[in-house]
């Protein structure tokens, strides 16, 4: 029987067709690394310009101690955002080209919205405790609420990010424990572990 | 003749038909669009399989509207499914047996 190198063709291309209709492929390793970049220029920028310490702790302040600072570290947080997904768009867009892919297809707007909702829920309440002087507890929200909004965005593309969904919730965990060091928290979270997590993803899938 | 190779399914011996009901088996519903772009085939191609796997009733279909754009889904049925999967245990029977075989 010489029919075999065709049934095992057939599999294959079925295993394909089934990751490649569920799952969203075109996530690059390499715009998670350059977002990590980001994140630790932002954290250096905002550590030797606007750096005040937050020992307020769970005490709240007054708005007015804090309002030019904070809104400035704000802008900035805002600014490394906006560089980070604009480089994830333009990569993602890059291999999606290389491997005659479409980018934004159903599984990428799934993946959006699941990678959506933990996260507009985190960035809502982190608004609403920032209005009320609770700066604090930012850091360790953030990084909760973005790993949990990654744990929900894994099954819509590599499960590899589940591992770094956990990791940032232990971290944010650990950063709600020591308050003071928030800015290193955020720098480990959003910074390093992108840079080793984008450099797995680049030589396991990419290479 | 071997007991599995009945179970190899004539309505799934084509490349299209396999990547039909592999996308519907990951997916609870896709569009013709989404499904032509995914198999990379034309309208008709895609059509005429899809009708082919209806009569079989091994796939639904139900027309809706996006706007006022038609816009028609399909998805697998149960007994698409579980179609689906012997073929595929078939296929796995198969190929084992031939590398048991050299």
């Amino acid at each position: 029987m010489n029919k075999e190198p065709d049934y095992l063709k057939d599999i294959s291309e079925i295993r394909n067709i089934m990751e490649r209709s569920s799952r969203f492929m075109s996530l690059s390793g390499l715009s998670g690394v350059m977002a990590g970049i980001y994140a630790l220029i932002g954290a250096f920028l905002a550590y030797r310009l606007f750096y005040f310490s937050d020992e307020i702790l769970y005490r709240s302040i007054s708005r007015g101690d804090i309002s030019g600072k904070a809104l400035n570290l704000i802008l900035l947080a805002l600014g490394v955002l906006i560089l980070a997904i604009g480089t994830g768009i333009w990569f993602s867009h890059t291999k999606a080209k290389k491997h005659n892919y479409k980018v934004w297809d159903a599984t990428a707007k799934r993946m959006i919205i699941n990678l959506a909702i933990p996260l507009v829920t985190g960035g809502i309440f982190v608004l609403i405790m920032f209005s009320k002087g609770l700066i604090g507890l930012i850091a360790p929200c953030t990084l909760i609420f973005y790993g949990l909004a990654l744990i929900n965005a894994s099954k819509y593309t590599y499960t590899d990010i589940r591992y770094l969904g956990f990791c940032e919730i232990i971290l944010g965990l650990l950063s709600s424990f020591y308050i003071g060091f928030g800015l290193l928290f955020w720098a480990i979270g959003f910074g390093l572990l992108h840079i080793i997590y984008g450099t797995v993803m680049y030589f396991k899938y990419e290479k | 003749m071997k007991q599995y190779l009945n179970h190899l399914n004539k309505a799934f011996e084509n490349r299209v038909r396999l990547g039909i009901m592999s996308a519907l088996t990951a997916n609870d519903y896709m569009d013709f669009n989404t499904l032509k772009e995914l198999l990379n085939v034309t309208d008709g191609n895609l059509a005429s399989h899809l009708k082919a796997l209806e009569k079989e009733e091994y796939v639904g279909m139900e027309k809706t509207f996006i706007g006022r754009k038609p816009n028609t889904r399909y998805h697998i049925t149960k007994s698409g499914r579980s179609a689906f999967e012997t073929h595929i245990n078939a296929l796995e029977q198969l190929i084992k047996e031939q590398h048991q075989s050299k």
